[in-house]
């Protein structure tokens, strides 16, 4: 069965460090929940084309996840990917701008929502298809240890892509072969429509773990600090040749699967989302760090003020840049 | 299901009723699976939600949840339980969403699916249906917006449609469910919302046999798909000029109907093939070798093809219009083809 994690410390120096733990994790999250909500206003405004699948409700994931990795540290993500792009760094500006279909976009306008990649911070891209970054981050952690690097990889996936073969087979592979490989479940409750009761027998998805003879913990993924530990304890652990190990944080998204608001069918209640709303992840960091004055209210709402402008000139900067050219259209088909 | 009275009441004056391609296709599996207690509906969200595209919209209010099944993100255990279900005499219909993702299930289908009657020596039958959206268009990106029916059309033992409007997305569905053999239903994601003529009754088109969308004499244009209806529209911009093309839907691009496009071929003595994947052996290559083949001799000019250019398909919605082929390179093509002889 896979372990539940809960560690609080009482030393002072740890305290500190945590208190810088925190304002990191604080403002990662407030950029993810920022990029986000504007994105969605856009989205509803039909400034944006194509899919979006906001992540919204699970920034503690992203944040948490990211804060325990270093630059050369390589993550793969999915179509939910927005949140863990801006949590590993990549621009505010590029993002829009793909979002946009401009040319100065992360993808140059080729790939939209779903592809964003950037590679100078580790972000080995989004993904269109369910589970197919998990082999990837596999491949990365392979080539990590061939170059004799210490760099890990990371790989964030839902609680639906556990159901494809990609993901036991990834797992399988990077355990087998020893690879510095973080997985992390980020268990939202749902499969697009359907909640994980339809969809798979398990409460808890790291007891897959055992399955492929890595350790599984289990974590609040709405307390971005808890989620960091877990993953600062992975990391270190693959990043000292222990092999891979899994992470299911347990979350939630504030939005419907594609876009903000559902159209049809009420696939949830009204009850269950207002309860995970009460938990939201921003507010409980929050909360914590102006009752153990690790912050004060005016820190944090500067926070989000200087997030909120930086988000407000990536977003002209989108606006304004050029669409690519169509005379391009075979850019970037092969290398050479 | 309300279907069938609400477009009574919506035509009371006798006209032919309309329904949009989405809800024929709905109503076309809906009279399928009345017809034959083994049809069932397994796919991601097909049930609970009708759909991702409302294909499946009230079929579990009817059917009930033992005929329709929601299922994993698993597309390899399901279109696996489709091969195996077809094989113990069901007639399972599998959903894949969106077509790209037949990357992640491909062996089911091509390996198993397709040869198992032919390896069995005819011992048994594989009636399976796998229904899909496919086709550029909405900013979907790469990875959901493929045409790749040539992937499939290529696989000895796979039967594959492609309704071009709402009669046929009723029709080759009906007759898909019907067939013996797995059939791969692709409809196209940007026809979903268009209405077109459908009758009330169920009825099926047959697999293999081409329609003649519009009859000319200077141009055979072959459209597949959502081209169909490009094709139309430049058949109306080019009669303005005095030019009649006549529009050929093969409906199936596997098996396919050669013989209806050489007698067109035989009378306006040029070609033009059109079609939303990339040009580069696709569906446009295969028939116009055949073409050359067996009309050689009518041919004032070389069979032209209008595919997409040799990429992925872009993100960004201006190269995307560059990208997919339309009306206009469609008038285009038949004007050079004129201009050649
Ligand atoms: C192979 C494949 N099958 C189906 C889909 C369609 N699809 C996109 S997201 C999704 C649900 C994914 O659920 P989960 O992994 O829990 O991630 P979440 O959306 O909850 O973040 C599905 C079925 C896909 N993109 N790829
Ligand atoms: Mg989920």
């Amino acid at each position: 069965m896979a372990q539940r994690t809960s560690k609080k410390s009482a030393d002072p120096a740890a305290n500190q460090e945590t208190a810088q733990v925190v304002k990191d994790l604080h403002e990662r999250m407030v950029r993810i929940r920022l990029f986000e909500t504007e994105a969605g206003k856009l989205m509803e405004a039909g400034r944006l084309p194509g899919f979006l699948h906001l992540y919204v409700g699970q920034e503690a994931v992203a944040a948490g996840v990211m804060a325990a990795l270093r630059d050369d540290d390589q993550i793969t993500s999915t179509h939910r990917g927005h949140g863990h792009a801006v949590a590993k760094g990549v621009g505010l500006r590029e993002m829009y701008a793909e979002l946009y279909g401009r040319v100065t976009g992360a993808c140059l306008g080729r790939g939209g929502s779903m592809h964003i990649n950037d590679l100078t911070r580790g972000m080995l891209g989004a993904n269109g298809i369910v589970g197919a970054g998990v082999p990837i981050a596999v491949g990365a952690a392979f080539a990590a240890r061939y170059k004799g690097e210490d760099s890990v990889a990371v790989t964030f996936f839902g609680d639906g892509a556990t159901n494809i073969g990609a993901f036991h087979e990834g797992a399988n592979m990077a355990a087998i072969l020893g690879l510095p490989v973080v997985f992390v479940c980020e268990n939202n409750g749902y499969a697009e429509f359907t909640p994980q009761s339809g969809h798979m027998l398990l409460t808890d998805v790291a007891d897959r773990a055992a399955a492929y003879g890595m350790p599984g913990v289990i974590v609040d993924g709405m307390d971005a600090l808890a989620v960091h530990r877990a993953a600062a304890d992975a990391v270190a652990r693959a990043r000292a040749g222990a092999g891979p190990m899994m992470i299911e944080a347990k979350t939630y998204r504030f939005y419907d699967h594609q876009g903000v608001k559902g159209l049809r069918h009420p696939y949830r209640s009204d009850e269950e989302v207002a309860e995970w709303k009460a938990r939201d992840p921003i507010d409980l960091l929050e909360a914590r760090a102006v009752a153990d004055g690790t912050a004060t209210r005016a820190e944090l709402d500067e926070v989000w003020q200087r997030t909120r402008d930086e988000v407000a000139e990536a977003i002209a900067y989108a606006e304004a840049s050029p669409l690519p050219d169509p005379a391009d259209l075979l850019l970037n088909v092969y290398s050479g | 299901m309300t279907t069938i009275t609400e477009a009574r009441a919506a035509a009371p004056d006798g006209t032919a009723r309309k329904l949009s391609y989405v809800k024929a296709f709905n109503e076309g599996l809906a009279q399928a699976m009345r017809e034959d207690e083994n049809v069932f509906v397994a796919g991601e969200d097909v049930a609970g939600y009708g759909g991702v595209f409302r294909m499946f919209d009230n079929l579990l209010d009817e059917f009930g949840p033992r005929r329709m099944i929601d299922t994993p993100i698993s597309e390899a255990a399901l279109v696996g339980l489709g091969v195996g279900a077809a094989a113990r005499g069901l007639r399972p219909v599998v959903d894949l969403m969106f077509m790209d993702f037949i990357g992640v299930c491909l062996d089911q289908i091509v390996n198993q699916a397709a040869k198992m009657k032919y390896m069995f020596g005819g011992a048994l039958s594989v009636p399976l249906t796998i229904t899909t959206a496919s086709g550029a268009g909405l900013g979907a990106a790469a990875q959901h917006s493929q045409s790749l029916e040539a992937w499939l059309a290529h696989v000895p033992g796979l039967k594959v449609v492609m309704p071009s409007d709402a009669y046929t997305a009723k029709g080759l569905t009906v007759s898909a469910i019907r067939d013996d053999n797995p059939v791969v239903v692709m409809l196209n994601k940007v026809l979903l919302g268009s209405a077109g003529e459908v009758p009330e009754e169920i009825y099926g088109i047959p697999l293999g046999q081409a329609h003649t969308a519009r009859q000319g004499s200077d141009v055979t244009v072959i459209a597949l798909g959502r081209m169909v209806g490009e094709a139309l529209a430049a058949a109306d911009e080019l009669a303005v000029q005095g030019v009649e093309i006549e529009v050929i839907d093969p409906r199936t691009v596997q098996p396919l109907d050669t013989e209806t496009m050489f007698a067109s071929v035989r009378r306006t003595n040029r070609a033009l093939v059109v079609h939303e994947a990339v040009t580069f052996g696709g569906l446009g290559a295969e028939i116009a070798a055949q073409i050359q083949d067996a009309a050689f001799d009518h041919l004032d000019a070389p069979v032209l093809r209008i595919g997409a250019p040799f990429s992925p398909v872009p993100f960004s919605p201006v190269l995307e219009k560059a990208y997919v082929p339309d009306r206009a390179r469609i008038a285009e093509g038949c004007r050079r083809l004129l201009e050649r002889s």
